[in-house]
């Protein structure tokens, strides 16, 4: 299963390899990314669920396959056009990646005062606008030293969507933070994505929050999708690998171990 | 002994590719350049930034540094008895070798340290990513106003700090040793040739103020995103700096004395 079915693609992965290291991180990766809907690729970390992210920007290059995003062929692209591109897509890093040399309002105006001439008023109210609906209007001129994990990340989320993309990608929006707050963004995700008729990506592992706010979501295991479809059938799925992601199991095709030698020959061997 | 060899060749062939590399960098921030000054007040804020706030330390230096040029002057001078040459000494010293050198170094200490660790930790938090996943060029917007604002800021630091460190040799050699003030200013002024000394120290000022600003930012820039590699690139900063400004200066004054 590589597309949900009956919906408008807005990102296409066909047949994906990317190494890192001489280490496989995808081997064949196909999968479709539905327009206008919320979904989520899962999966233990280590497996590349980031570096997809950054392969669909064009942050990285892979080694076969082709990324399609709104019908445009990502790999090999100019800069130029990698740039018009990005400028139609938001992104949401783990912690914000807000720039820390600028206030809260500075950061939500950043890629406006870049890339417009806008007249200082019109961005005054494009970013008061954007801070109110992700209720950080009154941190307005708050330095990123002084926001909290969850604050940080939610300026992060105003400021992607200050440009009003039609794509926004989310790596880790749940990570590190307290449950009032992982409430609060899963809230913004789901109320962002209707209230601007948006396509969002979300990258992560949290499973409870990722059901509460997907339409879809993907599972990548060993460099592969091992599954897809909503997070309701996902629970019901009998495979191995799938049912110990989705229940939690700390042993399975996902071993508990890392990869070693024999237990007692190396409690012998004293290092030198 | 073949180790050593070998250990020597690999160090070799890494300063090489971090040559070539620097200098391909280099290139891409002249290339830059006309497109940064348009945008001026992206470098007046750096120049503020790295410039201003360099000169606490520039100026306490070169008072020092012309203080002692003054004291081991005049002790050398009177043995021949030409201490009124003293203001002479100390202005060329200055202008010539230590001002330019001795600012280039400090500038790389207060400066080009801070410069490089900003930026490696912005590429650590992934500020810089940021900025390419907003369609920003990180070079554009944040490597360009720093390191113009550095090849602005040595050469205005450099003048300054001659200017002070000759204050200081006034102080010591007139106020404390008692030469006479009108030879030290009036030999200062017939020896010191505008076109040959000062334009000597100014040309040296502005190689060393594009070596410090391109070492810092190029080593900010390409810092691995750790601690580690954030810390070794601060350190880089300030190491390779002062050992190729010293083998700059070499070279400039064996072309200048070359001339002359």
């Amino acid at each position: 299963m590589t597309r949900p079915a009956g919906q408008e693609p807005h990102i296409e992965l066909e047949g994906l390899r990317f190494q890192r290291d001489g280490r496989p991180i995808f081997e064949d990766v196909s999968l479709s990314i539905p327009r206008g809907k919320v979904t989520a690729i899962m999966g233990p970390s280590g497996t590349g669920k980031t570096t997809l992210l950054r392969l669909v920007t064009g942050q990285l290059l892979p080694e076969r396959g082709s990324i399609r995003v709104d019908g445009q062929e990502v790999t090999g692209i100019g800069r130029e056009a990698l740039y018009r591109l990005r400028k139609r897509i938001g992104f949401l890093f783990q912690h914000g990646a807000l720039l820390t040399d600028l206030d809260v309002y500075e950061n939500v105006a950043f890629p406006l005062r870049e890339h417009t001439q806008l007249p200082d008023c019109l961005i005054h109210h494009l970013v008061m606008t954007k801070l109110q609906s992700v209720g950080l209007r009154g941190a307005a001129r708050l330095m990123p030293s002084q926001l909290s994990g969850g604050m940080a990340r939610r300026v992060g989320l105003a400021r992607a969507v200050v440009m009003d993309p039609e794509l926004v990608l989310y790596d880790e929006p749940f990570a590190g933070l307290d449950p009032i707050s992982m409430g609060v963004i899963v809230r913004l995700i789901r109320e962002i994505n209707e209230a601007l008729g948006l396509t969002s990506v979300i990258v992560s592992h949290d499973i409870e929050e990722v059901s509460q706010v997907a339409d879809w979501a993907w599972i990548i295991a060993d460099g592969r999708i091992i599954a897809g479809g909503t997070p309701e059938e996902l629970r019901g799925e009998e495979s191995p690998w799938v049912r110990q992601f989705m229940h939690r199991l700390s042993d399975g095709p996902v071993p508990f171990h890392f990869p070693a030698r024999d237990y007692p020959e190396d409690l012998r061997e004293v290092p030198r | 002994m073949r180790a050593m060899f070998r250990d020597l060749g690999e160090a070799l062939r890494e300063f090489v590719e971090t040559l070539g590399a620097m200098t391909r960098f280099l290139g891409r921030l002249l290339w830059e350049t006309p497109a940064a000054l348009m945008r001026f007040g992206l470098v007046w804020y750096q120049l503020h930034r790295i410039g201003a706030h360099s000169l606490l330390i520039i100026g306490i230096s070169a008072v020092f540094v012309g203080m002692v040029l003054a004291l081991q002057g005049y002790h050398i001078l009177n043995q021949f008895g030409a201490t009124e040459s003293l203001g002479v000494m100390v202005a060329m010293t200055l202008v010539r070798e230590l001002g330019p050198v001795l600012t280039a170094v400090l500038f790389a200490g207060r400066a080009g340290t801070s410069l490089a660790s900003e930026i490696g930790l912005m590429r650590a938090t992934d500020q810089l990513s940021g900025m390419e996943m907003m369609a920003v060029d990180p070079v554009k917007r944040v490597i360009m106003p720093r390191f113009l604002a550095g090849v602005i800021a040595v050469p205005l630091l450099a003048a300054i700090f001659s200017a002070l460190g000759i204050f200081g040799g006034y102080v010591v050699g007139v106020g404390l040793l008692g030469v006479d003030a009108g030879p030290f200013w009036s030999q200062m002024n017939a020896a010191v040739d505008v076109r040959t000394d000062v334009m000597s120290g100014v040309w040296k000022s502005i190689a060393f103020g594009i070596t410090a600003s391109l070492v810092a930012v190029y080593e900010g820039y390409n810092a691995p995103p750790t601690a580690e590699g954030v810390s070794r690139a601060t350190t880089r900063a300030i190491v390779i700096t002062a050992v190729a400004v010293l083998a700059i200066n070499l070279l400039i004054t064996a072309i200048i004395v070359g001339e002359g």
